[in-house]
Parts: C-alpha cells; structure tokens; sequence
C-alpha cells in the first residue's frame, strides 16, 4: 500500500533533496487559527506535516511543546477535533502528507479500531506515538498497519545495533531518529553525530531517515539535512507562535504569519543542504 | 467480578509485564532499554545469595526491622468489634515504608553502577528515603516535587535538602505527584547514561510494579510471622491506604492466596467522589499513563484530570496496574475516605492510642473505624501504618485552627 508519505519521499528522492518536516500542536492557540496555519505550512516549503494531539501529560515535551497542548486543551481540543482539523485541511491539500503525533492514552479512550478508521477517513497518514515501543506493537502499531497506516518509529541514541531491527521491523513511511537523549526543545545535536547515526540506521533499513530534535534554524536545518533525508522542526516553530500571542494567549493578525515565515526561513535552509550520495 | 479464577493470585506479571490487561512497557524509545537492563540487573540480583544478605543487613540494622506489629487496645476497645492491630511502619527509619523499596532499589542502582539517583515525591516520604540512603552511600540525588506539595509538606523538603539532596519544585500540569512523576521521566530521558529513576510506588513500567512490590513484601511477610507468634493464627483482615499502592501491595502479597483474609485497600475520596478526589477505582476507569495501562482519572477525551487530596501521597490519578488487575479480577475490595474522614482519624488514633499517623494512613484507620465495628471481637485485623505524621503537624495544625482548609 503507498501512502501520500511513499509518494512524498520518492518525489524528493528524484528531486535529490532532503524533506522539510514541520511539527505544530492541533488547535494551538485555537481552531480555527490552527487549519490556517497548517494550510500555510506547505505554501511555506513544509514537506510533511506532523499534527500534534494535545495531551495533559506529554512525558517526552519540554516546556513549548507542554504549554502549546495546554493552550489548546484549554480551547476545548479533542483528539475528534483534531481530526476535524486535518478533514479542513484536506478539502484544499490532497498531497501533503499528515502524520499525528502524540501519546497513546486520547486514542486508546477514542478506540483504536474507531480511531484507525475515522484517521484514515480523515486523510492521515501516519502515526508517531511516542509512549508505544515495539515491546507494545500489539496495542497499535500492528493494526494501523492493517488500516494502511504508517507507523513511524522513534529511534533514539540509546537504540543499538541490537536493538535496532526491532525497532525497524513493524516501521513504515520513515524512521524518526531522534537526535538528542532528551526532551524536546532541548540542545541540538551535533551534524557528525547524526551522520554517523543515519549511517548505521540505514545499514539496517531501506526506508528515509528524518531527524529531529532541537533544529531550529536555517543553518542547523541546513547541517541536519545533508545527513538525512528530512530534518524536523518543531519547537522553534511553537516558539514563533507563541511569541505572536497576545497576553492571553490568543491569537493575533500575525500568529499565522509568523509560523509561515519561519517555515520559509528554515525550508530554504533544508533545500540548500547538499544530499548526501545514497 | 471474574467467574474464572486464577490457580494463584501471586504468580503476574507475565514476561512482558502484564497483570491481566494492566501493566505492560508505556514508554519512549529512549527510555525501552534503560528499563530491559533494570529488569535484567534485578533478574540477576534476586539470584544473588550475596543481594539478599547485604539487603537483611541494612534492613535489621539502617531500616531498624522487623517493624512491630502492634496490638492497638484502646482502638479497639473504642470500635468495640475486630481486634486491631497496626503494623508499624512508621518506625523506620525515616518514618514510612518507603525506605524498604528505595534501599532495594538503591543497591540495585550500585550494582548498575549508576552514580546520579532521580525520584518523584508527593508527600515527601519517598523523597526523603531516597536523599537518605544517597546521601548513606554517596549518591547525587534529584527529587522532584509538584510545587503544591512543596508548600503543604515543608518539613519534608528540609530533610532532604539537609541530606544533600536537590528538589526540585515542578510548575507544570497541575503540580503535584503525577507531574513530579512527568519530570522526573524527562530528567531520565535525558540524562540516560549516568541515571537510574528510583520509582516511588509500584507504578511505572514494567519491572517496576513488580520489583517495588518484591521489596515491599517484607511487610506482608513480617506481619504473616509475627500474627502467627502472637495470635497462632492468619491475620482474617488487612486495610491500606493507596496512593500508587505500594504499601498496600507490600502488605497484600503475601496473603493473596489466603483465600480467608479479606483485603481491602482505600483511596482518597478528597472532598467526595462527586468532587474532587483521587479515587481512581471508584471514580476511574483503564488507561495508559506514565508507562502502565491502570485504572485512570480521565475525562471523556484520554485527558488526564486533576485528583484531590488532603493527603500529599495520595494525590494521584492513578494506582498500580496489579491492583486494578487485583480489583477487576476481585481479590481486593477497593474503598475510599474522604479527606474529613482521615482528619478525623488521624485525631482519634492520636488521642487513643498516641500515635500521630501520617495523612495518608490516616485513610485507612477511617476505613477501620467503619468495618472493625461490624465485626466480631476474636476478628484480627491488621492496618498499614505507613507513615508517621510529623511531615502533616503543620497542615494538619492549620486546619484545625481553622486557617487553611
Ligand atoms: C506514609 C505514606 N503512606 C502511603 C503513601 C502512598 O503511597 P503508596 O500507595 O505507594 O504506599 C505515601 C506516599 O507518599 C506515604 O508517604
């Protein structure tokens, strides 16, 4: 089964570039705010599209990604309006693909057979699920790839060679390498680290590798990029969006614009990065 | 209830760490390895003979066990049912249970060769065993704390800081115990290689309810010995209170297959259970947090929700996967105590018998004050004391001069 994320890598793959992965928090700072700023993403050069679930409890989010989830709890998001969202978007955007990312328990309550379905439905793509490693493949991972879902993988510093073709086994769409031990938002990785990561993740799989935590300008995306075949940023563009509230957290004239324009500013930094030779 | 019953209630979780449809390994990636070595270090270190004995060492001589298991007369007397008997946990050395756990947990830590401990705490208790038995064997020690429960269990923070130990105040969430718990996985998360989280109750991923409830036992197995010294006989009930459960699964375990003693553990009902409270059996429903699928507070979405309590330790929307397993499978009768049913315990205990107990054990001597009534006088039954109440005499203070409720 291709899914727009197959279609998406293979595309740049021909294009002899890296992916440009963008991550916002679905319904932060609210709604409606929300879809316009995901419809801006890839006018702005995203090449995927990660949707965040809010949740009370997010174990892996530093402070940016935890407060994004509270701001939009606050709203009233629910894991059904987040799919919501990602209908809206899809009326105008059919290629762009959509992976939701976020903790196990929303989907557990929503019924993972119902969420599977009403996903799909909705034109997702793909899940991250950062609470479900492969010891727990049964929960999740196993039926989204039934209903034709990729499950993408985290793969971390601590994964070893060992361990790695666990983690790779029931992975589909790309392999997320998390770059850093750590929380996000936290300090970057250094490029030859990472480089050295990629290397010895696609000994062991023939599918795009992405990295992802604490990228957050042009030139780090720029650096990661030459690496891997996506660089994702997230908490830097929460920051963006953050910073373009108003004092209580609402969104402003320039809250949508703020988060296009770094998308544009950091996408440029992903589409000068010389692809490393497969 | 289930109509099929298991050969024996004592033999979960299976390798993957389940208890029945709790349990299991919730956790990120970078976390999934860290926590197939600890398994692997205690698998190990329970073969060990040597592990053991260095183990009963500090136990009888740092710990000061057996803890007595202690016949409270006037208690019973004013009840006027089941003969009570309180097990004394609040003896140890630093003044709970907790410290049976952290010292397991920190010779684990010491065959890891792991030099930086991190622990959660909501009362404090847990916090401080940890700061102590670092600070006894040369440990760095971080303790999270929700920054409510810095405010509501002050004495506690300067014990461990006079221990040597960070606290660390959260802001996050709702600032109690479960976000204490949430920082400390991202403390983890980060610092991987050099860490071992030593876990408070018996929550968390697989090993963890399992291994947390193996150095609890101690308190099941002392209180089997001592009722047969004294009265030559099974205990015919036991009560605890339940935060995460670790004190109550320490003194159930070793009696699960004693198919006449009645158990029941009590939760923290706060202000009721149609408000504000931190029953998560009576009130919850199963989920998946902070590495297991338990019993849960939770709104209709998977969000989390606030729990109450007047009890630091028990403030938690959630409990162990083995005592939602033990509640859906019906072994354990699961009850709950409002917060003005444990002030009024604790005073009466304080009064009757001179025992100041902590607020968390406080909810279980409410529980006793309504079932020791309804049963006979030869009817033994024995309560976790858990916890002495030093680390409440200012709030508790407060509130009955009426400053703060
Ligand atoms: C004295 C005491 N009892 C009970 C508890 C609750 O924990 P658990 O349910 O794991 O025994 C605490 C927790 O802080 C405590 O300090």
């Amino acid at each position: 089964m291709t899914t727009r994320i197959d279609t998406r890598f293979a595309e740049l793959k021909k294009a002899g570039r890296a992916a440009f992965v963008t991550f916002v928090m679905a319904g932060d700072p609210d709604p409606a705010t929300s879809l316009e700023i995901i419809k801006a993403l890839p006018k702005a050069g995203a090449d995927v599209i990660e949707l965040g679930m809010p949740f009370t409890d997010p174990m892996a989010d530093g402070p940016s990604i935890q407060a994004a989830g509270l701001r939009a709890l606050k709203v009233g998001m629910t894991l059904k309006k987040t799919l919501d969202l990602v209908r809206g978007f899809r009326k105008d955007d059919n290629a762009t693909p959509i992976v939701l990312m976020g903790y196990y328990n929303p989907i557990y309550i929503y019924g993972v057979d119902k969420f599977l379905g009403d996903a799909k439905a909705a034109g997702i793509d793909g899940l991250i699920i950062v609470d479900l490693p492969p010891e727990e493949d049964d929960e999740l991972c196993l039926p989204a790839m039934k209903a034709g879902l990729n499950f993408i993988r985290l793969a971390t510093p601590t994964t070893d060679d060992k361990r790695l073709p666990a983690v790779l086994a029931n992975t589909s769409g790309f392999v997320y390498y998390v770059a850093i031990t750590g929380i996000t938002g936290a300090a970057a990785a250094d490029a030859s680290s990472v480089s050295e990561a990629v290397t010895r993740i696609k000994r062991h799989t023939k599918l795009p590798v992405c990295v992802g935590f604490g990228i957050r300008t042009p030139e780090n995306a720029r650096a990661i990029a030459s690496h891997a075949n996506g660089a994702v940023v997230g908490t830097a563009l929460i920051d963006a969006l953050r910073n373009s509230l108003d004092a209580d957290g609402r969104a402003t004239g320039k809250t949508v614009n703020a988060v296009a324009e770094l998308t544009a500013a950091l996408a440029q930094g992903v589409k000068g990065a010389q692809q490393a030779a497969e | 209830m289930n109509s099929v019953k298991p050969n024996s209630y004592r033999s979960g979780p299976d390798e993957r760490g389940h208890f029945g449809i709790f349990g299991g390994r919730f956790v990120a990636e970078t976390l999934m390895p860290l926590i197939l070595d600890l398994e692997k270090a205690y698998t190990e270190a329970k073969a060990d003979p040597a592990f053991q004995s260095e183990m009963n060492g500090y136990l009888k001589n740092y710990v000061g066990r057996p803890s007595p298991l202690y016949f409270a007369e006037r208690l019973t007397e004013h009840l006027g049912g089941a003969k009570i008997y309180l097990k004394r946990e609040e003896l140890n050395h630093t003044g709970s249970h907790k410290v049976n756990n952290v010292l397991g947990q920190i010779m684990l830590a010491r065959r890891m060769g792991k030099k930086r401990i991190i622990a959660e705490t909501g009362a404090g208790q847990h916090g401080v065993a940890t700061a102590t038995l670092c600070a006894r064997f040369g440990l760095d020690c971080v303790v999270y704390m929700g920054a409510v429960d810095v405010e509501r269990q002050q004495p506690n923070v300067i014990r461990m800081e006079m221990l040597g130990a960070k606290v660390i105040p959260v802001q996050s969430g709702t600032r109690t115990l479960k976000d204490a718990m949430n920082e400390a996985l991202r403390d983890w998360v980060t610092n991987v290689h050099d860490t071992f989280y030593c876990i408070g109750t018996v929550a968390g991923p697989h090993p963890y309810p399992t291994l947390v409830r193996d150095f609890q036992s101690i308190i099941g197995n002392e209180t089997k010995a001592q009722m047969q010294e004294i009265e030559g006989r099974l205990p015919d009930s036991l009560v605890a209170c339940i935060g995460g459960g670790s004190n109550a699964m320490g003194l159930f375990h070793p009696f699960l297959d004693d198919s006449t003693v009645e158990i029941f553990g009590v939760e923290a009902a706060g202000h009721g259970l149609t408000q504000l409270h931190a029953a998560s059996i009576a009130g919850g429903r199963p989920g998946v947090l902070h590495g297991n699928r338990t019993y849960l507070l939770m709104d209709a979405d998977g969000q989390i929700q606030d729990a109450h309590s007047i009890s630091a330790g028990l403030d938690y929307p959630g409990i162990g996967p083995e005592h939602s397993w033990l509640h859906e499978i019906g072994r354990v009768n699961y009850l709950s105590a409002t917060d003005d049913e444990a002030l009024a315990a604790f005073q009466l205990l304080s009064k009757l018998e001179g025992i100041i107990p902590a607020l968390e054990p406080a909810h279980a001597i409410a529980k006793v004050m309504e079932l020791a009534p309804k049963r006979a006088k030869d009817h033994l039954m024995v309560v976790n004391l858990s916890g002495r109440g030093d680390k409440d005499v200012p709030q508790v203070g407060d509130i009955l001069r009426g400053k703060s409720k």
